[in-house]
């Protein structure tokens, strides 16, 4: 067995074990772990597959970005996951039988599939081989994915402005500064100077 | 034996059905059925990939990135939904999530 295939097995294997953990862990911290581990070990098949940029990517954006938000989540909201679980095994054999069914669909068609051959004959976009992947990349999504890729931008904002409006709340009785106010304020305002006589008080 | 592209369409045959299966045996926990979506995303990005380095055709990894950023954007406005959820309700359960209709 060649050190690629050695190599593939591990990442697959793991892969896979960790997706089945994500799902059937009880605690969903250990959920998110899993998560990551299974990102960290799909980056690496891409590595394998010579997708170097993608591989990067997967870890800075799922990694980095997406897996925290999760773990951000589950931690910041106090939940209580033991009535969440109830009912786990309730969907179980339906869920396993769709899955099951799922799953042998799939592997048929992985099994019994062929490329066309004029496949060959029409490459839509044939990698430069001079060029390293990230160049290869990037010399396509600015020039010929220039709409597309501008659009993905936009969708990103979208995402942003509508996770702020949903999470945004303004709250009463907090106290805030309010520099304008305090540079409004003057000392005849707040001051009261009052003559006090002597033996009587105010 | 060589790794062809039927290994890696294998493993992401089986990730993709994980996620499935993850939504079925999760169904009151809305988090783990985010964590599930992005396990189907990420088998689905592996399959683009595969094809894409086996067909010497950059087309898979440049649509692989828009599903990335796609992911990203679902996984921040799902998340945001369910803290409001959370502060409104006291509870991720999902099945009086009905209720939230005017």
């Amino acid at each position: 067995m060649s050190l690629t295939a050695l190599a593939f097995y591990l990442f697959a294997s793991i892969t896979v074990l960790s997706g089945f953990m994500v799902i059937s862990s009880r605690n969903p911290v250990h959920s998110v772990l899993f998560l990551i581990l299974a990102f960290f070990n799909a980056a690496a098949l891409f590595l394998l597959l010579g997708a170097e940029f993608l591989a990067m990517i997967l870890l800075i954006v799922y990694v980095g970005a997406v897996a925290v938000l999760f773990l951000f989540v589950v931690m910041m909201l106090d939940i209580n996951y033991v009535e969440l679980r109830e009912g786990f095994l309730q969907y179980l054999p339906v869920g396993t039988l769709v899955g099951l069914i799922l799953l042998v669909e799939l592997l048929m068609v992985v099994g019994a599939w062929q490329l066309t051959p004029a496949i060959d004959a029409t490459p839509a976009l044939t990698a430069d081989p001079d060029l390293t992947n990230t160049a290869a990349l990037g010399s396509v999504l600015y020039t010929r994915y220039l709409y597309v890729f501008q659009a993905s931008g936009l969708v990103l904002l979208v995402a942003m402005i509508g996770a702020i409006v949903l999470t945004l709340r303004s709250r009463s009785g907090v106290k805030r500064q309010d520099i304008s106010a305090q540079n409004r304020r003057n000392s005849k305002d707040t001051i009261e100077i009052k003559k006090v006589n002597v033996g009587e008080g105010i | 034996m060589e790794i062809g592209l039927g290994h890696f369409l294998t493993v992401a045959a089986i990730l993709f059905t994980l996620g499935i299966f993850g939504i079925f045996l999760n169904k009151k926990n809305v988090i783990i059925i985010l964590m599930s979506i992005e396990l189907m995303l990420l088998a689905v990005n592996i399959n683009l990939v595969a094809f894409s380095s086996y067909l010497n055709d950059l087309t898979g990894q440049v649509f692989a990135m828009f599903v990335l950023t796609v992911a990203a954007a679902e996984a921040a406005i799902g998340l945001a939904i369910l803290v409001v959820y959370f502060r409104n309700r006291g509870t991720i359960a999902v099945e009086q999530i009905n209720q939230m209709q005017g």
